[in-house]
């Protein structure tokens, strides 16, 4: 068997997330790498259609079942372990999706897991972030076993469109378990841009005071055409939703611009933003740690500085 | 009896800047301040207010790990924990063993519920909750904001990508915590005294039929590239400028 990647698709019933075109390019650095995605769904032709014209993928396999309608790991799992035979790697992107389902799939393959993929030396041999990204360590793991990991989705960019996969059903004989089911879920609608792909995100700390005070940030972004992110402080203080927190323990990204206002720059903070191309910050604290890491720094009050820059801007 | 079985990991303080040794054999832990894992803080109290509530009889701390780890389970007893079992095993031990281990350990206890940390802020792996569920086969809920116990059901609000996310299992069944789902409590110095009378049973790995089998050869550690250092602008206008000269205004 030659070098057979199996990518887990991560979707949301209709549309590819982004972080499967992200994983594809992580594949892609395998060398003689043939790259098939598995779309589980109950229905998967809209996003197998999609996931076909990923470039560098040479097949797309449909997983449908009812109970594919929610991705539920205890769910998913045995059945992307029962394809993953045919395969020697097993990948899905690094986010809560990808955290939940892989580890899943891991311990039914009775393999160890890489996480957080940040680079690709050989078939075998990965470098991947410990330590709140302050050390990096290069792990070669034993082509006997199935080799399953997790991609850190902000070290690859996405894989281009155009292609033209083939696209198979796959029949997936397995028993699932009935223990887990789905009942609500809350996202918030918002027209801004995705804060994991997002060119430029605007993300506000603990200075802002208040959910109130953090408007002023959701009005720069919108002239910045930005996302909008949130330490953790202000996630726990309620002045942001959770799925805003960037960091160590929220999300890592990898924007253009990252504009840091009112926050410190903790470990865990900056872990989330290391592959931003320019960070600016602005604080009213000259030694915080956020200057450490910024391009641009600007030492100042934010209630003064954010409605100026949001006039210059116009 | 109603058990809680909370997985207590020993890591290195989230406050302790990380220096990686100069011969890249590792990261400097000599000396430097360990802790409970904060995620493994948030699970034993999740499951110190299920049973205040009268949702559990008894809550399970346990740990596989150096005998230094005796600490942490300490601690954990101090925290509330009625009885603490340390698995002894010396290396690296990968979420996969630290897995099967934990499935031992169920087997054992039967707990009805199984609480584990989202991840170890060690080795950032964020495995060992969904391999144990795999290998005990019963439910999983990742990332917990809230948990609520049912007649023999749970239902657990999750953090995910795009917001928040509810599900239903069937007990027993196992969750991992995230940041929201709870303030662990300070110890009270009384506490640590009491703990010490607290029962501690140690156990080999290998008498539990484990074995510490590592999947993923370290190779090598590097630091992490540095950036550039930046530039400092002197008011609005002037990063305006900055802005526009890297062609991101
Ligand atoms: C296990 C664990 C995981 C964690 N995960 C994350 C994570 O994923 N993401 C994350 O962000 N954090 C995380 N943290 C928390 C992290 O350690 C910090 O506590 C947090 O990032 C601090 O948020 P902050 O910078 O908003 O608040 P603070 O540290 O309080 O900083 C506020 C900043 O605002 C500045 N300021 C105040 N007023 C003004 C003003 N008027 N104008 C300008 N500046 C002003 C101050 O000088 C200060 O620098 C984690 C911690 C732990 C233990
Ligand atoms: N050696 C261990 N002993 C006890 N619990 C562990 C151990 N390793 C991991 N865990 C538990 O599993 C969680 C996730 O760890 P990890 O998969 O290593 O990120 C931790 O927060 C602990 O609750």
């Amino acid at each position: 068997m030659g070098v057979k990647v199996l990518i887990v698709a991560e979707h949301d019933g209709s549309k590819l997330n982004a972080s499967t075109a992200k994983s594809v390019t992580c594949a892609r650095g395998i060398p003689d790498a043939q790259i098939t995605i598995a779309v589980c769904a109950r229905d998967a032709a809209a996003v197998a259609a999609e996931a076909a014209q990923l470039v560098g993928v040479h097949s797309v396999i449909k997983v449908e079942h009812a109970a594919n309608e929610h991705a539920l790991a205890a769910i998913l799992a045995p059945q992307i372990a029962a394809v993953a035979a045919d395969y020697t790697h097993v990948l899905g992107p690094s986010t809560t999706f990808g955290k939940d389902v892989m580890p899943r799939i891991a311990a039914l393959l009775d393999t160890a897991q890489i996480s957080d993929i940040m680079a690709v030396e050989s078939a075998t041999r990965f470098r991947r972030p410990i330590y709140a990204g302050n050390a990096i360590v290069t792990v070669e793991i034993d082509p006997a076993r199935k080799i399953v990991g997790t991609v850190r989705t902000a070290s690859f960019e996405a894989a281009a469109t155009g292609g033209s996969a083939s696209i198979e059903s796959a029949s997936v004989q397995v028993e699932l378990p009935t223990h887990t089911r789905f009942v609500s879920v809350s996202a918030a609608k918002s027209d801004r841009p995705d804060l994991q792909t997002a060119a430029r995100v605007v993300s506000g700390g603990r200075a802002l005071g208040s959910a109130e005070g953090f408007k002023i940030l959701y009005s720069l972004a919108d002239k910045l055409g930005a996302a909008v992110g949130a330490s953790r402080a202000a996630v726990d203080a309620g002045y942001a939703p959770n799925e805003l927190q960037v960091g160590q323990t929220g999300k890592i990204i990898a924007p253009e611009l990252y504009v840091a206002i009112g926050i410190s720059g903790a470990i865990q903070h900056l872990t989330g933003i290391k592959d931003a191309r320019t960070i600016v910050a602005i604080n009213k604290d000259a030694e915080a740690p956020i200057f450490e890491v910024a391009d641009i720094g600007l030492v100042g009050d934010l209630f003064q500085i954010v409605p100026e820059l949001e006039r210059l801007i116009g | 009896m109603k058990r809680i079985l909370v997985g207590i990991k020993r890591v290195v303080d989230y406050n302790v800047r990380i220096r990686v040794r100069p011969d890249g054999s590792g990261v400097v832990t000599d000396g430097v301040k360990m802790s409970i894992n904060p995620f493994d803080e948030i699970a034993l109290e999740e499951a110190l207010r299920i049973k205040e509530r009268g949702g559990a009889e008894e809550v399970l701390i346990a740990t596989i790990g150096p005998a230094d780890c005796q600490a942490q389970l300490r601690t954990g007893l101090a925290m509330g924990a009625d009885r603490a079992l340390h698995v002894q095993a010396d290396g690296v031990i990968e979420p996969l063993v630290a897995a099967r281990a934990l499935l031992k350990l169920i087997e054992r206890e039967q707990p009805f519920l199984v609480i584990v940390g989202k991840q170890a802020i060690d080795d950032d792996n964020s495995q060992t909750g969904p391999m144990l569920a795999a290998l005990w086969n019963r439910p999983q809920v990742t990332f917990a904001s809230k948990v609520e116990l049912l007649d023999g059901k749970a239902r657990v609000t999750r953090e995910v990508d795009v917001g928040l996310e509810t599900l239903e299992v069937d007990l027993p069944a196992l969750v991992t915590t995230d940041l929201r789902l709870n303030e662990p409590r300070y110890v009270k110095l009384p506490d640590i005294m009491k703990a010490k009378k607290k029962p501690l049973e140690t156990l080999a790995l290998a008498s539990l039929g484990v074995e510490a089998r590592q999947g993923l050869k370290l190779v090598k550690f590097d630091p992490p590239a540095q950036r550039q250092k930046g530039v400092r602008v002197k008011d609005a206008a002037e990063l305006v400028d900055a802005l526009k000269k890297k062609g991101l205004l």
